[in-house]
């Protein structure tokens, strides 16, 4: 049977997906093996009930963030944190140390040249009070480090764990790599 | 060391393994003439130790404590273990709290790929930190025309206020506060730039493990740091003494 695989993008820049692309033919080789059930590479809509290996790439910033990852973490046997921003927090979380209320305002009123307002639309899920690594949220099985990790790396994590063994990452990635 | 001294030669044990070692070493210096690694962040050659860090700790066979390498000095018949499952686990957990205790975004520092907190962090088989990021309020301090100073890399390791009074002699640094408020000032606590006591060396700038303080006009990944110098005028002093 094939595994089922996900991948989630939450508070990143996407740099992470796109060094998963990076694998260029080589994602042949794992194509037959795998199923992508739910990513923003894929058009599935709704997160399915179970999923073998969900990889999270970004850093949990938002309400909406925070529902999303409990509901994944919840839904996943294996998850990965893929990245820097997913592994500590990383650029996203250079806010955290100003208050959320003086980074919108300086971003939508002081800063903006026309249309000075705060955005408050219901479909815009609120700034967490601090971005957080998915760790402090949820349960992570597997961190991958870099930003974004390399092409290799990533290809190397999910090969080891299709053959079922747990990588070993230590001396082909680390924290910026 | 003068020569002719009569400094004595002791005979000891580090993992096993029988080396010899002058009576005046510490077991770090031991540890390293043979080979041995051990991790070390306050510590640099040349410059005096301080046991800050507490990076390299090692166990001495009869006793329960944990050793500081660095400022424990050898005894005759000593048996030094450098590599324990209990070693691994304080190491490990002291370099996360560093990296917990300031902002160490590793992909936008000035540093990365030629850091040593980054590299002891990868060494040790830091994949993530276990304890929640303090995210403080850190402040930088570009008024020296060549050099800025970012106290969210900075390690509090005080390598910048030792070489700069013991190898220049100018004793521009400092830590004020204490714990969790300690930071490195610049004389008076004033910014770098109007420090009077600066000779613009950059002997600080290169010793520094991390991003905390680099030559201006540097960008990610751009600052590198030479450090051989500081054992080298060291030695260079001791001997004309
Ligand atoms: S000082 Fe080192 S550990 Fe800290 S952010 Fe820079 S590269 Fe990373
Ligand atoms: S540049 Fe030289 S004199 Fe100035 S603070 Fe650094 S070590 Fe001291
Ligand atoms: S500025 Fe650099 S050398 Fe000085 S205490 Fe901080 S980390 Fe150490």
């Amino acid at each position: 049977m094939k595994v089922k695989i996900a991948t989630v993008w939450l508070d990143g820049c996407s740099g992470c997906h796109m060094s998963f692309l990076d694998m260029d033919e080589r994602i042949l080789s794992i194509a037959d093996k795998i199923e992508l059930v739910y990513s923003p590479l894929v058009d599935h809509k709704t997160f399915p009930d179970m999923v073998d290996v969900t990889i999270v790439e970004g850093a949990v910033a938002s309400t909406d963030d925070l529902a999303k990852i409990k509901k994944i973490r919840a839904h996943s046997k294996i998850l990965i944190a893929l990245g820097d921003c997913a592994v500590n927090a990383n650029v996203p979380s250079m806010r955290n140390p100003i208050p959320v209320d003086e980074i919108i305002n300086r971003a939508y009123v002081e800063n903006a040249l026309i249309n000075k307002d705060m955005p408050v639309h219901p479909a815009l899920p609120p700034l967490l009070k601090r971005v957080m690594p998915v760790h402090e949220v949820v349960k992570v099985d597997l961190f991958i480090q870099g930003c974004p990790p390399k092409n290799d790396t990533i290809f190397f994590a999910i090969a080891e764990l299709l053959e079922g063994r747990v990588p070993d990452l230590t001396t082909m990635t680390r924290f910026g790599a | 060391m003068p020569n002719g001294s009569n400094i004595k030669v002791k005979t000891l044990k580090i993992d096993g393994k029988d080396v010899s070692a002058r009576e005046d070493q510490t077991i770090l210096d031991v540890c390293k003439e043979n080979g041995v690694f051990i991790p070390t962040l306050c510590h640099l050659e040349g410059l005096s130790n301080i046991g800050a860090c507490r990076l390299c700790m090692v166990e001495v066979e009869g006793s329960k404590k944990l050793f500081p390498s660095c400022t424990t000095a050898i005894t005759e018949g000593m048996s030094v273990i450098t590599q324990t499952d209990r070693l691994k686990h304080y190491r490990k957990m002291i370099l996360e709290l560093i990296f917990a205790e300031r902002n160490h975004t590793c992909s936008v520092c000035v540093s990365n790929s030629h850091c040593d907190l980054q590299y002891l962090g990868q060494k040790m088989g830091i994949d993530h930190v276990r304890v929640p990021y303090r995210f403080p309020k850190q402040s930088v301090d570009a008024s020296h025309p060549y050099f800025q100073l970012d106290h969210n890399r900075c390690i509090l390791c005080t390598r910048c206020v030792r070489v700069c009074e013991e190898i220049e002699g100018a004793h521009v640094w400092d830590v004020s506060g204490r714990g969790i408020n300690a930071k490195v000032i610049t004389d008076l606590n004033q910014p770098w730039g109007t420090s009077e006591t600066c000779t613009t060396c950059g002997k600080c700038v290169n010793v520094c493990p991390t991003g905390a303080l680099s030559d201006k006009g540097r960008s990610v990944a751009e600052m590198t740091k030479r450090r051989e110098f500081v054992a080298l005028l060291a030695n260079r002093r001791k001997e004309k003494v």
